[in-house]
C-alpha cells in the first residue's frame, strides 16, 4: 500500500528563525491521527508546511503525498491534489458569499445540504467570516472542506471556540471527511487534527497520536493512553512515561 | 436668477480653473455638434445607441418609467411610460415650465468653473425629470448620454425635482462607442429632493482611453427626504473630474454615496462632498478603488453643522501595479457639539491571507486574486440591474488583472 502522507527528516523554518527539526510522520489511507503539544512548539507550522503557505521554508527533508514529492509544490496544486486544511484563524473575505465560495471550491458539490447539515443555513448569504464569532468560523471551515471533500484533511483546533451543542455536529463532519462511518477496511481517507484540550475527540475517531515538543516528534502512540497521560503528568511527564528514551 | 446673469457669471468664469482635476482645454473640442434624428420609441434607436446603452447596464427596452436618450447635443428620446413622472428635454421643459427658472442653477453655480461656465454659454440639452407629489415609481427611468463624435465637447444640464412624499430612481448610462476617439464631456445635474421623498440615482460611466469627463452635481435634500447615490466607472478613460456636492437642509434627511472605480490608466479624480445643515440628518460614503494603472484620487468630504447630526466615511483602495497610484483623502468638518462623525481609509494589497486561504482551497493565485477583487468592488448597491452586476462580476476575469 502506497502510504498517503510520508514526512521525511523535515526541517522548516519561518524567516530565520527554525521552528521544525527533522520531523517524519506517516499517514495511511483512512487513518486519522492527532497532534498535540505546548503552544509555540511547531504543530500549526507543520500543518501550514504540509499545505505549502509559502512563508514556511523547508530546509531540507521531503514531503511525499500519494507517491509524489511535494515539496516545492504550490498551495493551490496541493489541495488539488487531494489536501484540504481547516484553519485555526482563517481570514475574512469581504463581499464573497460563503454560498458562493461553495461553488467556487467544488462546482458539484451540494452547497444546501452541506449548509443544512452543519446547520449553517443562515450564514450562506453572508461574506465569509466576516463577524462570525469564534465557533462559527469553525463550522464555515468545516462546510467548506465537506465541499472541497479532500483526501487528507488538517485540522488545526477544530474544536476551539466552539460550544458543546456545536462540538458534536464538528465530530460528525470531521468523521464524515476521515471516512470513520465506513468499514475500516474500506476507508482510504485521512486527517491530522491539532487539538489541546481533547474535547473533540470524545466525539470523532482517531487510530495515532503523537506529541510535538520543540519542533520535533519525541512520542506516538494510542490517542486515548497519550491525552489520559498529558492531563495526569503534563506533555514531558507523559512523553517520559510513555516514549522514555 | 435671471438668465441674462447667468450667463454674465458664465462670461466672466470662462477661463476659470476647476480647484481639483487637470485642466483641459476647451478650445481644443468642437462645440458644434451635427443633429440626430428623433424617434418616438426607445426600439428605433440606431443598434449602436441601444447596445452602447447595454453596455453601461441601461436596458431601454426593458420595464421602466420612462427613458431620455441624449445623442452628442440632440435629445433624440424624452418619454415617459407613467403618469407620475415627467420627463422631457431641458430646452423644451424650460419653455413649458415657467417655475424651473427657480431651480435652472440654483445648486451649481454656472461660474464655478470653465466647465460650467462653457455649459451654462450653450443652448440646454438634457433631461428634466419630475417625480410628481407623492408618486412612488417602482421602475427606473433609464437615460443614457451617448457621445457619439469624435472631437466633441458634449455638454449637457439635467434637472431632477422629486416632489413631495414622491420615490423616484433613477438609471443613467454614460458611453462612447469605440470608434469615438476623442472627446469631452461635461455634465451639469441639479437635484432637487423635496419634503418626504426618496431618489436613487445609479449613474454608470464607460468611456473611451481619450476622453474626458467633468460631471458637476448639486443636490439638495428637504426634510426627512433620502438620496441614494450610486457612481460606478470600471473602464478607461483619460481624465475624470468630479465632486456632487449634497446638503442635507431639512431635519433627517439622509444621504448615501457609493463609488466603485477600477482604473487602469488616467487620472481620475471623484468624492462626494455632503453639507450636513439640519439636524438629525445623515450621511454615509463608500469609495471602493482598484488601480491597476493610472492616478485614482479619492475624496470624501463631510460637513457637519449642527448637533446631532451622523457622518461616516469610507475610502479603500486596492492598489495592484507598480503603475497606479490611489490617494485616498477623507475629510471630516465638525462645526458643532454633539456630532458623530467617522472615517475609515486604506490603500494597500491584497492580503496575502486571504490568497493563501483561497489557494489552500485549490483556486489558482490568479483565480483568488479575482475572486478577492471582485468581492472588494461588490458594494451591494441595491436595486442594481441584474446586467450591470454582472458587469461588475466580469470586469475582474479581464487579462489586465491576472498576475497582479
Amino acid at each position: 500500500m502506497v502510504r498517503l502522507l510520508d514526512i521525511q527528516d523535515l526541517s522548516v523554518s519561518i524567516g530565520s528563525k527554525q521552528v521544525l527539526k527533522d520531523v517524519n510522520l506517516r499517514i495511511d489511507p483512512g487513518e486519522t491521527h492527532a497532534l498535540f503539544g505546548p503552544n509555540g512548539t511547531g504543530k500549526t507550522t507543520l500543518l501550514n508546511a504540509i499545505a505549502g503557505i509559502p512563508r514556511y521554508v523547508v530546509d531540507s527533508g521531503r514531503i511525499i503525498f500519494k507517491g509524489q514529492d511535494i515539496t516545492r509544490m504550490s498551495m493551490d496544486q496541493r489541495a488539488r491534489l487531494g489536501i484540504g486544511m481547516a484553519f485555526q484563524r482563517p481570514p475574512a473575505i469581504r463581499g464573497l458569499k460563503l454560498k458562493d465560495l461553495i461553488k467556487i471550491i467544488n462546482p458539484k458539490s451540494d452547497g444546501p445540504a452541506i449548509l443544512k447539515e452543519m446547520d449553517f443555513e443562515p450564514f450562506a448569504n453572508r461574506d465569509v467570516n466576516r463577524g462570525f464569532s469564534g465557533g462559527e468560523v469553525k463550522r464555515s471551515e468545516m462546510v467548506q472542506l465537506l465541499a472541497q471533500q479532500p483526501d487528507f484533511v488538517m485540522l488545526d483546533e477544530p474544536d476551539s471556540g466552539v460550544d458543546l451543542e456545536n462540538i458534536k455536529l464538528i465530530g460528525d463532519a470531521i468523521n464524515q471527511l476521515t471516512q470513520k462511518d465506513m468499514r475500516p477496511s474500506q476507508r482510504t481517507k485521512s486527517g491530522l487534527l491539532i487539538t489541546h484540550f481533547g474535547h473533540i475527540l470524545e466525539y470523532m475517531k482517531t487510530d495515532m497520536a503523537h506529541v510535538m515538543m520543540n519542533g520535533s516528534i519525541v512520542c506516538s502512540g494510542n490517542p486515548r493512553e497519550i491525552l489520559d497521560q498529558i492531563k495526569k503528568s503534563g506533555y514531558e511527564g507523559c512523553v517520559a512515561c510513555m516514549c522514555p528514551a | 436668477m435671471h438668465v441674462s446673469s447667468v450667463e454674465e457669471r458664465a462670461e466672466r468664469a470662462k477661463d476659470k480653473k476647476a480647484i481639483y482635476g487637470t485642466d483641459v482645454d476647451l478650445e481644443s473640442y468642437e462645440s458644434e455638434a451635427r443633429p440626430h434624428e428623433v424617434v418616438q420609441q426607445a426600439e428605433e434607436l440606431p443598434s449602436a445607441v441601444k447596445k452602447a446603452a447595454l453596455d453601461v447596464g441601461v436596458k431601454l427596452d426593458k420595464e421602466s418609467s420612462g427613458a431620455y436618450v441624449q445623442m452628442d447635443q440632440t435629445p433624440v428620446i424624452a418619454k415617459s411610460l407613467y403618469d407620475g413622472v415627467e420627463i422631457m428635454d431641458m430646452a423644451s421643459a424650460l419653455k413649458k415650465h415657467d417655475y424651473l427658472q427657480d431651480y435652472w442653477w440654483k445648486l451649481v453655480a454656472p461660474d464655478a468653473d470653465k466647465y460650467t461656465a462653457d455649459v451654462a454659454q450653450s443652448p440646454p440639452a438634457g433631461y428634466f425629470i419630475r417625480a410628481k407629489k407623492a408618486m412612488k415609481t417602482v421602475f427606473p427611468v433609464k437615460s443614457c448620454l451617448y457621445l457619439g463624435s469624435t472631437n466633441l465637447n458634449q455638454r449637457v444640464h439635467n434637472v431632477i425635482i422629486a416632489e413631495e412624499g414622491s420615490e423616484l430612481h433613477v438609471i443613467t448610462g454614460c458611453t462612447t462607442p469605440s470608434h469615438v476617439q476623442r472627446g469631452l464631456h461635461v455634465g451639469v445635474s441639479e437635484f432637487f429632493i423635496q419634503k418626504n421623498a426618496k431618489i436613487s440615482f445609479t449613474m454608470i460611466h464607460s468611456w473611451g482611453k481619450e476622453v474626458e469627463v467633468r460631471p458637476r452635481t448639486g443636490i439638495t435634500i428637504a426634510e426627512g427626504g433620502s438620496l441614494s447615490n450610486n457612481y460606478i466607472c470600471l473602464r478607461p478613460v483619460k481624465t475624470l473630474q468630479t465632486f456632487p456636492t449634497a446638503t442635507l437642509a431639512g431635519k433627517g434627511a439622509v444621504a448615501s454615496f457609493n463609488t466603485v472605480i477600477y482604473s487602469s490608466m488616467g487620472n481620475i479624480d471623484v468624492g462626494s462632498n455632503v453639507n450636513l445643515n439640519a439636524p438629525d440628518t445623515s450621511a454615509e460614503s463608500i469609495s471602493r478603488v482598484v488601480s491597476v494603472g493610472g492616478e485614482v484620487i479619492a475624496r470624501g468630504r463631510m460637513t457637519g453643522m449642527v448637533p446631532g447630526v451622523r457622518a461616516h466615511l469610507e475610502c479603500v483602495g486596492l492598489l495592484l501595479s507598480e503603475k497606479g497610484r490611489i490617494y485616498s483623502i477623507p475629510e471630516l468638518d465638525g462645526r458643532s457639539k454633539d456630532l458623530d462623525m467617522s472615517h475609515e481609509a486604506a490603500v494597500g494589497r491584497i492580503s496575502e491571507e486571504e490568497l493563501e486561504y483561497l489557494m489552500a482551497r485549490g483556486l489558482s493565485s490568479e483565480e483568488a486574486t479575482s475572486v478577492i477583487v471582485r468581492g472588494f468592488l461588490d458594494v451591494e448597491i441595491k436595486g442594481l440591474p441584474e446586467e450591470l452586476k454582472q458587469e461588475i462580476k466580469n470586469i475582474t476575469q479581464r487579462e489586465d488583472l491576472k498576475g497582479a
